[in-house]
């Protein structure tokens, strides 16, 4: 198994990541992460979705997924030609005694303390996967009290863009 | 030119500019204000159905006696859960049909309002494609792009859910809308290279079998298929869905290939050095255990589906693109070329097996009949003109084993999905289509009880079906099972329809059909000639057979093909092994 990071491009209409995400389960995928969100253009939006598979299973998704109507392309980004970030919350027991050491340790992360209470801050960190894990992990010592995060979102290194061709496609039926 | 007027009229305007001529159906509340202007139209018919389960078979019927997109039409909630049953056989078949229900006012969504189902959320992984609909302005485009849809590409089901308030409020209308499909794009033209490396395949090849499947058919590409298996000399063998698709008359035709294909299409499969699949999709009924199927086989696999391709077997030369053009492209490459495969010594091998383990079965020396001479006659009174339309079960497996087929979609079943109950509805769809044609219905005394009460429809509404009860009074192929699986334990199979309960001949007459028995193998010629010459109301003939008829050969499920019986504890000899 191993993972993959997919850049979904469909339509914004209702309904479609519903379409998206039941047939991940119908076909037995299950999916690590899945973001979603609006592109440059309010007519697209873009998912990305992360799964752990073998290549000819993740062959076969790819086809199933092009069969959406409302999907307009499909684009796997390789890990090394691309920028991939999650964003986490985290919620540590933190009072003035080993305040200052927990924001020693935001600073390493170049993270962002965000909200501070007087036994517990909050603090924002983004980056990839392996770095978010390495952060929890310093953290788990001081007391871990709530942990959100998001998926994971990406995009490739240099100027081309995956949307270009789709924008031109959606041009012409609109 | 635009016109005011109600989301209604638009749509029942819609269904005539796409050329609808037939929409089975029932009406309810939610889809009500559709009903009003249907009324009106001289285009399109409406056929009252009993259930709409027997809307969506009918529907399914008339489009593949046709080639055309089947409509039918439902209520909300109950009414179109009932067409989740024929929107899933018609996704796994590939049947273009377009479904449209109503739906609770758009306000109501979401409310558990009275008679709300989320339609489009159920079928959403057994429909092509689905759309909810709420604003008027939307329902001529919609339309035009569900039968767009249903039609193009690999054919499949839409449904088209419209709320209550978008059918009542006015809008204006225009034709043609245009389509909004951005992410649509079937691919149809193969690609030039491909087919050049599967002509180099196919001439270098000793044991080459063309498996032809359902696309072929749905791609209207007989005659290609034809000419590029005479050209090449190539052996042929016919799924299920794809019987008739090669003359069964055809010398090189070799049966179907499967669970209960012939010895001679699965020996072909399974020697072959290279199979060319054509619209097919390597299902588990034909591959048996996919570890041993067809171990020497290289593959050339052409499909308008991309995902079909190397879903289950690996192909070497994956082509996508409308059988149509794959053959006629492949057909231009090989006649351009001089080179021509030998396959001398692979005919001899297969017509061994052809002439070892033909298709057969035993009489029975009480007297009583056996369904497959039932359905032999059946095939060879009535000819390969008329549509053969079959339920699921063993009296489908026989009626695609002892009917000789000779022309494309003249067998109508259901194949992927295995919906008991298909038959009755789905020939009074194809009767309606084709009304020039004579449509039989094979079908078993289990499938028959789910989805007779539309023999009323056909009835009323002048559709002269033929329907022949193959009664063997139990559920035959699960019995079958049951007496080769577990220890002829039979749990729940026996319909006892002995007790003629109901009575099959009295339940026809109370539908107002003719109803006929036959008992003896003596009567089954001029109770069949009797049933043909009555044209002007349907007709139902009670084959009362023998309960212990099993379909013959067998791959028991999840076993190598290899293992095929040609009857209990009978496996063929493959001789010439070595070669």
């Amino acid at each position: 198994m191993s993972r993959h990071t997919l850049s979904v491009l469909v339509e914004n209409k209702p309904g479609v990541l519903a379409r998206v995400s039941a047939l991940f389960s119908r076909r037995g995928f299950n999916i690590d992460s899945l973001a979603v969100g609006q592109t440059e253009h309010d007519d697209i939006s873009r998912m990305t979705i992360v799964v752990n598979v073998e290549e000819l299973p993740l062959e076969q998704v790819t086809k199933q997924l092009n069969k959406l109507v409302n999907v307009l392309k499909i684009v796997e980004l390789d890990p090394a030609q691309c920028v991939q970030r999650e964003l986490m919350l985290i919620k540590v027991k933190a009072d003035a005694e080993n305040r200052s050491s927990v924001l020693e340790l935001v600073q390493l992360f170049r993270a962002r303390c965000v909200d501070v209470a007087a036994d517990a801050v909050t603090i924002e960190v983004t980056g990839t996967t392996d770095k978010l894990d390495a952060f929890v992990k310093v953290l788990e010592p001081f007391g871990i009290k709530e942990l959100v995060q998001s998926g994971m979102v990406a995009i490739g290194r240099g100027a081309r863009s995956i949307t270009d061709r789709s924008l031109r496609a959606l041009d012409r039926t609109a | 030119m635009t016109e005011r007027m109600t989301g209604a009229q638009a749509l029942v305007r819609a269904l005539e500019h796409v050329g609808v001529d037939t929409v089975f159906g029932i009406p309810g509340g939610a889809i009500l204000p559709a009903y009003d202007p249907l009324y009106d139209s001289t285009k399109v018919r409406h056929v009252l159905v009993r259930h709409e389960q027997g809307a969506g078979h009918a529907a399914e019927g008339y489009a593949q006696a046709t080639g055309r997109v089947g409509v039918c039409m439902a209520t909300s909630g109950p009414g179109a859960t009932n067409l989740v049953t024929p929107l899933a056989d018609a996704y796994m078949d590939s049947v273009p049909i377009v479904a449209i229900t109503g739906q609770v006012a758009s306000k109501a969504i979401g409310t558990d309002a009275f008679q709300e189902a989320d339609i489009s959320g159920i079928t959403m992984p057994i429909t092509k494609h689905n759309f909810l609909v709420t604003d008027p302005a939307d329902i001529a485009r919609t339309i035009m792009e569900a039968f767009h849809i249903a039609s193009t590409g690999r054919p499949g089901p839409v449904l088209v859910d419209i709320s209550k308030d978008a059918l009542q409020a006015e809008t204006t209308f225009s034709w043609p809308p245009v389509m909004q499909l951005p992410g649509y794009r079937p691919v149809t033209r193969p690609h030039s290279k491909q087919i050049r490396e599967a002509a180099k395949l196919i001439a270098e090849a000793r044991r080459p079998v063309l498996y032809v499947g359902g696309g072929v058919n749905r791609a209207g590409a007989a005659p290609e298929l034809r000419r590029l298996a005479e050209l090449t000399q190539i052996p042929v063998v016919t799924t299920l869905m794809a019987r008739g698709t090669f003359p069964d008359s055809h010398p090189q035709h070799l049966g179907m290939p499967g669970m209960h294909g012939t010895v001679a299409a699965v020996g072909a499969l399974q020697k072959s050095d290279l199979i060319i699949g054509l619209g097919v999709r390597f299902d588990d009924r034909v591959t048996g255990d996919l570890e041993t199927f067809a171990p020497y086989a290289k593959v050339v696999h052409a499909d308008i589906d991309p995902a079909e391709i190397s879903k289950n077997r690996h192909a070497d030369v994956p082509i996508v693109g409308d059988c149509k053009e794959v053959l006629g492209d492949l057909i231009a490459v090989i006649e351009g070329s001089d080179q021509r495969g030998d396959y001398a010594a692979w005919w001899t091998l297969l017509n061994g097996y052809k002439e070892t383990y033909p298709l057969g079965y035993d009489d029975y020396e009480d007297g009583s009949l056996a369904p497959q001479y039932v359905i032999e006659r059946l095939g060879a009174i009535v000819g390969p003109d008329a549509f053969y339309v079959a339920g699921v079960g063993q009296h489908q497996m026989w009626a695609s084993q002892f009917v000789k087929y000779e022309r494309p979609g003249a067998f109508i079943n259901s194949g992927g999905a295995g919906t008991m109950g298909f038959a009755v509805p789905a020939a009074m769809g194809a009767k309606m289509g084709r009304p020039e044609s004579t449509v039989w219905a094979i079908d078993g005394d289990g499938c028959f009880q789910m989805t007779n009460q539309e023999l009323a429809t056909c009835a009323l509404e002048g559709v002269p079906v033929k329907i022949a009860v193959i009664n063997n009074g139990n559920l035959g192929m699960v019995r079958q099972w049951q007496t080769l699986f577990y220890d002829q334990r039979y749990s729940n199979t026996d319909l006892q329809s002995v007790r003629r309960i109901p009575d099959f001949v009295k339940l026809a007459e109370a539908y107002g059909c003719v109803g006929l028995r036959c008992e003896r193998p003596e009567d089954v010629d001029a109770i069949i000639e009797k049933a043909m010459e009555i044209n002007d109301v349907p007709v139902v003939i009670d084959f009362v057979v023998h309960a212990d008829a099993m379909v013959w050969p067998m791959v028991a499920a999840g076993t190598s093909n290899d293992d095929i019986k040609i009857a209990r504890d009978m496996a063929p000899t493959w001789e010439n092994e070595d070669e």
